[in-house]
């Protein structure tokens, strides 16, 4: 009672939330601007509807190569001019591939938002992709792929792992892309990737910050207006086979701590049939490892002291079906089917009995602050847009998440977690470490 | 607006100090808890931090002893187990959090500002601060959690590469050894040790609070008053050692399984007071503090390929805190890579930064000012650094000129009297 008395005083104060404006130039390019003015700052990113599941096989990572290549230069800003500019006016700024989106960034002092859409107008037309760039920023992406996944057990289990839980959806592919592919992109793939997908159509803008809407627009008129629509052909529907049983497997790498992951098939909120099955999955993943008082930490953790760590995670925002997913380490003396078997208890306990309204409005409150939180950020902000409308959910679909949530029910959690974690729709995979080699120096060389 | 109105005062008369109004507010409860405080409105809520000089330096001889203090906290307080004390935060949206380095621990809340809500907060913060249980059976169960998480990080050739490099630059001074702690100095700690470091650490003379939110300074008062007067006196740490002086440089390869070699130089070169800070600070920006555009990623990734990431920074600490420069390349790449990392720096020590290097650095260090506190977590974390290292409460005013008086000529020399090559520490772990 006292936690739903809390509920009803979130509402009370929890702030409203800067409107957004939205409007669409002639040819196409989508632009949202949220008028934020805490500090005189400026977030630009603009999203491309383009990522890893876009990608034909044989080219996987084509997409996170070219993000690379967007830094290497047009005619008019030669390579390396990009962050040379935003830079000496103390921007910050990066770029990041996902397996729906590609999106660039730019953070500003406000009155230099200018700057940030002359070069990205200039680079989504004028890209200059040169095979000695290329050649390089190969081997750099090698590199990356060697840091982020070779050399981390746990991040090639996660990829083993989507590799055997999808048979025809495209997120079976890692977004850096295998290897093999990775060292045969040619620059005329590049350049037709680039073609394909680099459009004012295909994109979002999003400016949040200290500005005003009529002056940002001006701005974006003046820049991304005279930019030509293309004519870009669909994608050829992905869907994932249906799962018809169980799929497992043990892979056995150098590491030192055996790790479990499980993943069972489940709807985002873009492919769901029924909305609300989405929002109650997000509940249900909340209710699981939400906070520190949920119930994977309280009981695996504490309660039980079975797992040194273990999470659940769901991806609402997902633009094709996607997993729920759960990993696990187990404590000194228990074993990875341990750690399977009390997972499945818990899962089993979410479709049998209710959840107690206390978690469940424990769930909406941390929800409700979280809104408030996330306007600490402008980056977020802009991020959260960016990314529902590029998936194709339509931006007012992050607006709306906070009342949706407050609207799931524990009959609805129950109803997901029965409908949906079901064993034949689960992959699972254990982490078996074999021997690493000692860590002992070799030499030490003495510089004079 | 408040935050706004700062920094039209800020850029308007940051050249003239005598008139340049602090937008932090200070004082001392009246137990003499220093605080510091930003009003910052706009959105309802609210960040603090309670500061120790509780960090890993303070371990002794038990390596790990200080985080695993630091992280005991959430797991029971007063009349709460964990999962009360959890809850008690969770009920209300707040959120707990707490983190540490070398020279101190805090302890972290996020609350909303509405009455009815942040009061079971703060109530929980100041119960989980002032009356931990350290309870044995949690005790015993995190020791299990560290000693696991320690395993996994020697899958990790950057984990063994940092400790190796601590170890390279610090010798037996307290910064040598990772705030982690190893299995064994794990292992050998009882709870005792925690309560009484705790207790030695954990008071109100050892301590600063840091609050950034939207409440009136009465209520930040009454707040601070309230936590300090549940703290015992105690007394304030004692001052670190000076970090001995390196005798040689030297180069050390330790093998792993991994198919990327780390590779981690540097030496212990600059404190938070350090009169060569701002030379120091803004020639590394264009040696390797730049992101896309510093000269070691130029040369490293852009010119040549050889990784990902490759990067150069100062760690001002208490005592000097390491100058680190860093990359990851295959394997066999190792010696080229490590070749051109001080051929790159030794370059840049003797001939110093180009005119225009140094312009396009001011311009950027100056014209992305604002960036370095556009929100309150940011604004937290620069409040906390000047209040723990009692730097001048005017520090942001006068960052921006600072920077713009650096020389070129200043940063050549404050590079060359201070990162000595010869004394340079090389760790390298990978394959062959």
């Amino acid at each position: 009672m006292l936690a739903r008395l809390f509920l009803g005083l979130f509402f009370a104060c929890s702030v409203q939330a800067a409107e957004v404006h939205e409007s669409i130039l002639a040819n196409g390019l989508k632009v949202l601007i949220k008028e934020q003015h805490r500090s005189p700052v400026v977030v630009a990113q603009i999203w491309y509807k383009v990522g890893s599941s876009y990608e034909p096989s044989g080219m996987t990572g084509i997409s996170h190569m070219l993000e690379h290549m967007m830094f290497k230069g047009t005619e008019q800003y030669p390579a390396g001019e990009f962050s040379k500019i935003i830079a000496e006016n103390g921007g910050r700024e990066n770029a990041f591939t996902g397996h729906d989106y590609t999106a660039y960034f730019q953070t500003l002092e406000k009155s230099r938002l200018a700057i940030s859409f002359e070069l990205e107008a200039d680079r989504m037309q004028h890209l200059h992709l040169l095979a000695e760039e290329l050649q390089k920023e190969r081997q750099v992406v090698m590199e990356e792929r060697r840091m982020r996944t070779e050399d981390n057990p746990r991040a090639k289990l996660h990829e083993y792992l989507m590799a055997m839980a999808y048979t025809s959806s495209p997120y079976k592919n890692p977004v850096i892309g295998w290897p093999i592919d990775i060292e045969n992109y040619q620059v005329a793939d590049l350049q037709q990737w680039y073609q394909r997908w680099y459009a004012p159509n295909n994109a979002t803008l999003v400016v949040v910050g200290d500005v005003q809407v009529a002056e940002v627009m001006q701005l974006v008129k003046k820049y991304f207006a005279p930019i030509p629509r293309h004519n870009i052909q669909a994608l050829k529907p992905q869907i994932e086979m249906p799962q018809v049983g169980v799929r497992r497997m043990s892979v056995r790498l150098p590491a030192k701590v055996p790790y479990l992951l499980m993943g069972y098939k489940v709807p985002s909120l873009k492919t769901a049939v029924d909305e609300w099955e989405a929002y109650a999955l997000d509940v249900l993943a909340a209710v699981l490892d939400g906070s520190d008082s949920a119930r994977l930490p309280a009981r695996l953790q504490r309660g039980q002291q079975l797992a040194t760590s273990v999470g659940a995670g769901y991806d609402l925002g997902a633009r094709l079906k996607t997993l729920f997913l759960f990993e696990a380490t187990p404590v000194k003396g228990k074993t990875l089917l341990d750690m399977e078997l009390a997972l499945k208890t818990e899962i089993r306990i979410l479709q049998r009995e209710l959840i107690s309204q206390s978690e469940l409005t424990r769930v909406k409150a941390q929800v409700l602050a979280n809104s408030v939180y996330e306007q600490d950020s402008l980056f977020y902000q802009a991020m959260k847009l960016g990314m529902a409308e590029t998936v194709g959910l339509g931006w007012q679909k992050s607006e709306q998440y906070r009342n949706k949530i407050n609207q799931v029910t524990a009959e609805q959690v129950r109803q997901v977690a029965e409908k949906y974690l079901m064993e034949s729709q689960l992959s699972i995979a254990y982490l078996e470490p074999q021997t690493m080699l000692a860590n002992t120096a070799t030499g030490v060389l003495h510089a004079h | 607006m408040h935050i706004k109105h700062w920094f039209f005062i800020l850029l308007s008369f940051y050249s003239v100090q005598a008139f340049a109004i602090s937008p932090i507010q200070h004082w001392q409860t009246s137990q003499g808890g220093r605080v510091y405080f930003v009003r910052s409105a706009g959105l309802p809520m609210l960040d603090m931090r309670l500061v120790f000089a509780a960090g890993s330096a303070r371990d002794g001889k038990q390596e790990g002893l200080a985080a695993l203090t630091a992280r005991l906290f959430a797991t029971g307080a007063g009349q709460w187990g964990a999962d009360e004390l959890a809850r008690q935060f969770d009920d209300v949206g707040a959120r707990f959090s707490y983190d540490l380095n070398q020279d101190y621990a805090w302890l972290g809340l996020r609350t909303l500002t509405q009455a009815e809500l942040m009061p079971q907060a703060l109530a929980a913060f100041q119960q989980l601060v002032t009356r931990p249980r350290f309870a044995e059976d949690e005790f015993a169960r995190i020791k299990a959690q560290v000693k696991i998480e320690l395993q996994q990080r020697q899958e990790q050739p950057g984990f063994v590469a940092k400790r190796a490099f601590y170890r390279a630059l610090y010798g037996s001074h307290p910064y040598a050894h990772l705030k982690e702690g190893t299995p064994q100095s794990i292992a050998d700690m009882t709870r005792a040790d925690v309560r009484h470091f705790y207790q030695k650490y954990y008071v109100a003379q050892n301590a600063i609070l840091v609050l950034v939110g939207d409440i009136p300074k009465a209520q930040a008062q009454q707040i601070a008053e309230h936590l300090f007067a549940n703290l015992k006196q105690g007394h304030q740490a004692q001052a670190l050692p000076k970090v001995p002086a390196l005798r040689q440089g030297q180069v050390q390869q330790i093998d792993f399984s991994s198919s990327q070699t780390h590779i981690l130089a540097g030496l212990p070169v600059l404190s938070r007071k350090d009169a060569d800070y701002f030379p120091l600070y803004v020639g590394n920006y264009i040696l390797g503090g730049s992101g896309l555009v510093s000269r070691l990623f130029d040369e490293i990734r852009e010119k040549r390929g050889l990784a990902y990431s490759a990067y150069s920074y100062f760690s001002p600490l208490a005592e000097a805190g390491p100058f680190t420069i860093g990359l990851q390349t295959q394997n066999k790449q190792r010696d080229l890579a490590i070749r051109v990392l001080k051929q790159t720096v030794r370059e840049f020590i003797e001939k110093g930064p180009s005119h225009l290097a140094l312009r396009a650095a001011q311009k950027n260090l100056t014209g992305g000012f604002v960036l370095r506190f556009d929100n309150n977590k940011k604004l937290l974390n620069y409040i906390a650094m000047i209040a723990f290292y009692q730097l001048p409460l005017d520090y942001l005013d006068t960052f921006q000129e600072q920077v713009a008086r650096v020389t070129r000529a200043q940063i050549q020399a404050a590079f060359q009297r201070r990162v000595n090559l010869d004394l340079l520490q090389i760790i390298s772990v990978g394959g062959q």
